[in-house]
This record gives structure tokens, C-alpha cells and sequence, in this order.
């Protein structure tokens, strides 16, 4: 929970994502697209991987849902979420204050 | 019926309870007496269980004709030698008979089997052609498509509703024409407009069950006509695409509308770009999933396993492509007003009429005489 919480707050647009899952790799290349570079936590690839997701599912993500999206440190959603809030104009929003240069 | 002939009567090589001369005894003079239906069944029995053929028919007899003799004495006789050689002569040609009528079997089985694989594809066909619009004499259920296995027939179940939801479409298409022409009013107009809405989101439910079925039967499009086909992205059409296609239809547009509409088009081609990539490092999984280990080694059953789960990850790529598509129509509702999104979705409905009609000359004209 702590580690979930501190990686959310830490960066402005993070991803929990799974190295196989090409959804995930499809919705950060979507964030690198608009500007972002997204902090993308692979939960396969840490060895504390386990105890991420189950912060993440005792905070209401449904595990099966990866991607999972933070943005200001708040949950957004998955990929649903990320494409629906894009059509409308207001994931741009959203990420405003975290876009380079 | 009775057999004039004994071809079917063979000996058994596979015999081991009789002396061969004793049998050559027994059957001497059979030659040219009728046979019983029942000993032509039993011999093939025999020759299909492999059982001694000779052990059988000793067992179930119960009468024997007058003429036969039975038993050694009259095997050591001089003239028996002659006979002995026409008796193996005919034995060897029943023999052969036998086989042969055995592989005529086989073959005819087979056609069999054959001829029913392909008039499943034509039935399937015939509905595909009946769905372009080709009319077909329509006799025929091809909804009734003998099909084995569930999913074989969840994707005829699937064939067969896309065919309604396409009639559908083309009343849907018939009835947005006639209410723009008539200046309906406009509680009417946002009835007709969230009724075609929602017959497109049917589509999508259908497709998410099908994915789930069969994800690369639902990719490969050939649920779709031909022209159709040529513009597949991610299992169905590409929802930037149709923003081009019904943008000039939905005249006249405010400013505001006009940016909106732009910001719509290039939020949906990122979106795209992003799935589009997503797909290709599934390919690349792939690719290397079915690579792995040495080429030439054949089939290793394990892996294959391991790559139809891979594979499984489509089924997410088309619900996802299809989300898009949802929601895409979804904010063109939301930005034009009643009357623009009914133009909208006529230019649209007509639009997919003529691909179908592409479809269907296409077919007519590869199918004519050179």
C-alpha cells in the first residue's frame, strides 16, 4: 500500500503494468504519444511484485484489469478509462502538468 | 439374394484351429450351391473382427448340405490333387476379392465424409452470399448448418445474427432517409437516432461473444463482405475512418462543432497508433513463441499450448478496438445535435450498403466466363 501510494505520488503518470501484457505496452506508448513519459511499474519484473498487487486489489483495482492508470496520484482506471477520457478531450487535461517539453 | 459364387467365402489365414487340407475337404464341393445371406454377413464379420472365419462357422452350424463331405477320407484320394490347386487358385481369388471390396469401402466412407465437409462450406458460403445481398433461393436453412462441436456452431449462431443485424441496419439506414425527408419532429428524430446508436452497440455485444469463441475467426473478417474486408482494422472498421466518411454529411457545422469534431478525429487516430503498436509487440510474442526452440524439431505440444494462451490476448485487442468504436460514436452523438448525428449515421449506414454492393459485383464479376 505505502510503496503504491509512494510510486502514485512520486510521478505524475504511472502505469502498473505486466511486461507480457501488450495492452499495457499499447496504452504507455499512447501517454508517450501525447507528451508523457509514464512511469511504468512492470509487476512481473519485482521481486515485491506480489505484495503491489494486492495493495492494488484491496484498493478496488481488479487485478484482471491491467493496465492500471495513475494520474496525479489519483486511479483513473484501465484501459477503458484511459481511451474514453482521451475521445473526450479530457485526458490531455489531465496530464497537462506532467507533459515534457 | 443368394450368392451364386463363394468370393465371399475366403479362408482365413489368420486360422489356426484347422488343418488347410481338412477345410479344403469341407468346402470341395460348396462350388456353385446357393449361399444363405447370413453366411455372406458372418464372413465379413469375420473378416472385420480378424476372427478365424472357419471357427465361426463350425460353431453356429447346425445343418450341413447333404453333398458336403466332411472329414479326411476322401483328401487322400489321387484326382483331389487337381482340385486341390483350382481349390487354392479360387481361395487366392477371393482372397483378393475380398480385399478389394474392403478398400472400395474405405474409399466410398471416405467420400463420404468428403462430400459432407464441403457442403458445409457451401451452405456457409450461400449465407455469405445471401448477407451480400446475392439473392439465393431462399429455401435453403442455412441456419441449420450441421455443425460439430459448440464452437463451431456459436460461430454459425454468430454468422447467422450479423445476418439479421444487417437487415437491420439497411431497414434503419431505409427509415433515417425517409424521416430527414419528412421533418419529423425532433423527440422523434433522437428516438430514431438512439435506436440506430444502439443497434450498432448490439453489434459490438455480439462481437465481444464471438471474440470470446473464436478471436481469430472474429480478426480474419470473413464474416464480412469482401470490400468490407479490405478496410479491417482490429476486427471491424476504423472509427477515424468513419469520422472522415460522415463529417461532410453532417452539414452545416458551428465553429466550435468544427474543432470538436477535429480534436475527436485526432484523439481517435492516436488511440489507434497506440493499439495498432500494441498489436505488433503481440505479434512479436508470437512470432517468437512459435520459434522458440529449435526449428525443425516439429511440434512440441507444450509450447503450442503456451502460445494459444498468448493468442488469448487478442480476444482483449478486439474488445478494446471495439470500446473505440463504441465510444467514438458516442462523442460524435454528443457533439452534433439530432438532426446532424441522423445525417451522420444515414452517410454512415449507406456507406457500409455500398461496400456490401462492392462486395457482391466483385463476387459476380471474378465468377464470370473470361
Amino acid at each position: 500500500m505505502d510503496k503504491v501510494q509512494r510510486m502514485t505520488r512520486e510521478h505524475g503518470v504511472v502505469i502498473f503494468s505486466k511486461s507480457t501484457c501488450c495492452l499495457c505496452y499499447a496504452v504507455s506508448i499512447l501517454f508517450q504519444d501525447l507528451g508523457v513519459i509514464p512511469y511504468v511499474y512492470e509487476i512481473d519484473h519485482d521481486p515485491q511484485g506480489k505484495e503491489v498487487e494486492n495493495a492494488l486489489m484491496r484498493m478496488g483495482c481488479n487485478n484482471a484489469l491491467l493496465p492500471l492508470v495513475f494520474i496525479g496520484g489519483k486511479l483513473v482506471g484501465s484501459t477503458n478509462e484511459v481511451m474514453s477520457l482521451h475521445l473526450k478531450g479530457s485526458l490531455i487535461q489531465l496530464i497537462k502538468p506532467y507533459m515534457s517539453v | 439374394m443368394n450368392s451364386s459364387t463363394y468370393t465371399q467365402f475366403v479362408a482365413s489365414k489368420r486360422m489356426g484351429i484347422c488343418d488347410p487340407i481338412q477345410q479344403i475337404g469341407m468346402w470341395g464341393d460348396f462350388k456353385g450351391s446357393s449361399f444363405p445371406d447370413t453366411l455372406i454377413l458372418e464372413v465379413e464379420n469375420c473378416l472385420e473382427s480378424e476372427m478365424p472365419i472357419m471357427e465361426k462357422r463350425l460353431d453356429n452350424e447346425t445343418e450341413e448340405p447333404s453333398h458336403v463331405t466332411v472329414g479326411r477320407s476322401n483328401i487322400y484320394e489321387p484326382e483331389t490333387s487337381k482340385r486341390i490347386d483350382k481349390m487354392n487358385r479360387r481361395l487366392a481369388q477371393n482372397r483378393e476379392a475380398a480385399r478389394k471390396s474392403r478398400l472400395r469401402k474405405k474409399a466410398y466412407v471416405q467420400q463420404l465424409e468428403n462430400s459432407k465437409l464441403k457442403l458445409l462450406q457451401l451452405e456457409q458460403e450461400l449465407e455469405r452470399a445471401r448477407q451480400q445481398g446475392l439473392y439465393v433461393g431462399g429455401g435453403l436453412d442455412t441456419s441449420q448448418i450441421g455443425c460439430s462441436g459448440t464452437a463451431n456452431s456459436e460461430i454459425a449462431t454468430f454468422e447467422m445474427e450479423y445476418g439479421h443485424w444487417v437487415e437491420e441496419q439497411d431497414r434503419q439506414t431505409d427509415d433515417l432517409k425517409s424521416a430527414l425527408n419528412s421533418q419529423i419532429g425532433e423527440i422523434e428524430m433522437r428516438i430514431l437516432v438512439e435506436g440506430c446508436l444502439n443497434h450498432y452497440f448490439d453489434l459490438f455485444r455480439l462481437k465481444a461473444t464471438a471474440a470470446n469463441t473464436d478471436v481469430l475467426y472474429l480478426m480474419s473478417g470473413t464474416w464480412k463482405a469482401s470490400a468490407e474486408r479490405f478496410f479491417l482494422w482490429i476486427g471491424g472498421f476504423r472509427p477515424s475512418e468513419l469520422l472522415k466518411v460522415l463529417t461532410p454529411h453532417v452539414e452545416p457545422l458551428t465553429e466550435q462543432q468544427v474543432q470538436e469534431v477535429c480534436n475527436l478525429t485526432q484523439s481517435c487516430q492516436q488511440a489507434e497508433d497506440a493499439l495498432s503498436q500494441g498489436l505488433v509487440k503481440l505479434h512479436q510474442i508470437l512470432a517468437e513463441a512459435v520459434a522458440a526452440g529449435t526449428l525443425g524439431d516439429g511440434i512440441i505440444l507444450p509450447q503450442m499450448t503456451a502460445t494459444i494462451e498468448k493468442l488469448e490476448a487478442l480476444v482483449r485487442f478486439v474488445n478494446q478496438a471495439d470500446h473505440l468504436r463504441q465510444e467514438t460514436l458516442l462523442q460524435m452523438s454528443c457533439i452534433l445535435s439530432v438532426q446532424q448525428s441522423a445525417q451522420g449515421l444515414l452517410a454512415l449506414g449507406d456507406y457500409f450498403k455500398r461496400l456490401r454492393s462492392l462486395s457482391s459485383l466483385w463476387s459476380s464479376r471474378t465468377s464470370e466466363p473470361a
